[in-house]
């Protein structure tokens, strides 16, 4: 099994593509904190958000129900999905039901938690990713490294390259604005071509039983306008009481997430266009179950800003694909192992567990605190290696015994400095594979302590 | 069971404590939200042109380069004439690609983010106008500026089968490096004019 670690060393092994990516994220972490800054009442903002969050959650079955309803009176057809399969399925007779072989998408992770593209692929639709970053990963044939950022891992040489071969520009051009340009005349011919636009959903809220979509680049509003039909996708966790509370949560997003003070534009859907059809599909796919786990209900707060990816020490020099999971950095190692602990549970080890990501979040969510209760869970389950196990059982003994630890002490000053190297960082001991120990000291604390006239 | 009634049903079954709604909070107040304004829009890459009086807005219009020189201008503004385009004749809203200006009324601008609220009504026949333009002008009385988005928000109001959207500025991207590129996929510059 191959987990963090093992997929960040290819990553890692680019000094100098690490260093990179690490300031790219910063750089917008620094956008961040100005705009933060900006703000008197951030605080009172966040406390808020999380507020909202916690109280729908506790009522989040009544408030769908209402959202259901006034979004049915709005001429919306909803849909509940309980898993990714009955999403892509739902999503796939409506389409086609309406003849639809190509479709325009703005960014939906919840489309790629559900990996709906290839299915609708399989089945003969054209599926057109219309984000500028997420078009030229589906160019590539990957998946997005980033949340906001899709292709935050790429340099410009290399989009120019790709743009080269698929759409047709100057060899070697790798100015970022031509090669928008260029993606923007390719996506505009593709926006004039389908007959359907699916887009995500940053907020549904169950008092107008209308959905809220954020963009920068206006590709979802195309995608939403021009086709007469429209498919929004959420999680059932997107869902906030009032309009009103659009407010608050419109206020942190963007300052969070890039670095603005608000998205490019924030477009609210309360019905199809005329002679149009909108649908809405609602998804559950595990979310239920999060509801149901006191120590992680409160990741159900997310508002997929990236803010933890952007300041996690981990995310910023491993990359988004080390996670191996749609939502990487501090967020996606608490989803991913709750959807399946064996394959993600390396994740909540990803982490310094320096709690930058929790002092970001804009619904405060105690992610590194998550993290960490997740190791635990992770043990329990005998899902993290033995050797690992084994290291910490040992440890948790002598810890636990003053005796045995000082008497451990001075035997490992007096022992390790005369072991061999090749002992000492043996393949035993990954922790030393680019670290160095400090050199023993030749006494301990404690005896100094003792020394000190008291 | 129906999808609809086991996803409640589990909901239901792992119901966390209840928890209530916070109390509305204390918000930001410019000393000059206009400035305030002007200052945010710009940053995300729109102007600002201060008139007069609505009697200013076909002179005001006239130094705006995009508008001099547009071939096709759709107009939203009471009053305002269009220019080789008859929004109304249009059936299908793909034809609306090749317009080269739209002119729409926003109802209020916000300070703090330079945002401007487009009701679905101001949009005319077809909603896509206001992305599928290659340049944006949106016309905001000065007197609408309000400071904030709670603010924004309290005067809404939510009709059945409605639109309306807050614009900040022109369509833009940093998905390239980062680089900030203006005009991704919607208008390639926003021009608020307050009269």
């Amino acid at each position: 099994m191959t987990g963090h670690p093992e997929q960040a060393a290819a990553f890692v092994a680019n000094e100098d593509r690490t260093h990179w990516h690490d300031q790219s994220l910063w750089f917008v972490r620094s956008k961040r904190d100005r705009q933060a800054s900006s703000i008197p009442e951030w605080e009172a903002l966040r406390e808020a958000a999380s507020a909202i969050k916690t109280h729908t959650l506790s009522r989040l079955a009544d408030y769908l129900e209402e959202f259901e309803r006034n979004a049915t009176a709005n001429g919306i057809q909803v849909h509940w999905a309980r898993d990714a399969a009955e999403h892509n399925a739902i999503v796939h007779q409506i389409l086609s039901s309406h003849g639809v072989t190509k479709l325009v998408k703005s960014k939906s992770m919840l489309t790629e938690e559900c990996h709906l593209n290839p299915y609708l692929e399989a089945r003969g639709i054209e599926v057109i990713d219309t984000d500028l970053g997420e078009r030229i990963v589906q160019l590539r044939k990957e998946p997005p490294s980033h949340i906001v950022m899709p292709a935050i891992h790429l340099k410009r040489q290399e989009i120019g390259d790709l743009f080269h071969i698929e759409l047709g520009t100057e060899k070697g051009a790798s100015d970022p604005k031509y090669l928008t340009e260029a993606a923007r005349i390719h996506l505009r011919g593709k926006f004039m071509g389908a007959q359907a636009g699916l887009t995500g959903v940053n907020f549904a809220v169950a008092e107008t039983g209308g959905v809220v979509v954020c963009t920068n680049e206006g590709n979802a509003d195309m995608g939403a306008s021009l086709p007469s039909l429209h498919i929004a996708c959420m999680g059932i966790e997107k869902l906030i009481p009032r309009a009103a509370d659009l407010a608050i949560f419109l206020r942190l997003l963007a300052r969070s997430g890039t670095g603005q003070p608000i998205t490019g534009y924030t477009s609210h859907f309360n019905g199809p266009l005329r002679g149009g059809e909108m649908h809405v599909v609602m998804v559950d796919n595990g979310r239920s179950r999060i509801l149901g786990q006191e120590t992680f209900r409160r990741s159900l707060g997310c508002i997929r800003c990236g803010a933890c990816m952007n300041t996690c020490p981990v995310y910023r020099r491993s990359g988004g694909y080390s996670y191996g999971y749609t939502v990487p950095g501090p967020i996606g190692s608490i989803l991913a192992p709750q959807r399946d602990p064996e394959k993600y549970g390396s994740l909540p080890f990803a982490s310094s567990l320096c709690g930058s990501c929790t002092d970001v979040c804009p619904v405060k969510i105690d992610l590194h605190h998550q993290l960490l209760a997740f190791r635990k869970v992770l043990v329990d389950l005998k899902v993290v290696p033995l050797a690992k196990r084994l290291s910490m059982a040992v440890t948790g003994f002598i810890l636990a015994r003053p005796a045995l630890y000082r008497m451990g002490g001075g035997l490992m000053r007096a022992i390790v400095p005369r072991l061999p190297r090749g002992l000492v960082y043996g393949r035993w001991n990954p922790w030393g594979i680019q670290r160095e120990l400090p050199p023993m000291p030749k006494q301990s604390f404690r005896d100094l302590i003792d020394k000190e006239p008291s | 069971m129906s999808s609809r009634n086991a996803i409640l049903e589990a909901l239901r079954q792992n119901v966390p404590p209840p928890a209530s709604l916070p109390a509305p909070i204390t918000t930001i107040r410019y000393a000059d939200p206009i400035k305030q304004f002007e200052e945010t829009l710009i940053g995300a890459g729109g102007a600002l042109v201060r008139g007069s009086g609505a009697q200013d807005l076909a002179c005001e219009l006239s130094k705006i380069e995009v508008y001099a020189s547009a071939a096709k201008i759709a107009s939203l503004v009471p009053g305002l004439p269009s220019r080789d385009v008859d929004l109304n004749a249009i059936q299908d809203p793909h034809e609306l690609e090749g317009i080269d200006v739209a002119v729409i009324p926003g109802k209020f601008g916000v300070a703090e983010n330079a945002a401007v609220w487009i009701p679905g009504e101001a949009l005319g026949p077809h909603r896509a106008i206001f992305v599928i333009v290659q340049h944006l002008i949106l016309v905001v009385p000065d007197s609408e500026i309000v400071h904030n988005l709670q603010q924004a928000y309290e005067r809404l109001e939510w009709k059945p089968n409605s639109f309306g959207t807050f614009i900040s500025g022109p369509s833009k991207t940093a998905d390239i490096e980062q680089s900030l590129v203006i005009g991704a996929h919607g208008a390639r510059s926003c021009t608020v004019i307050l009269l």
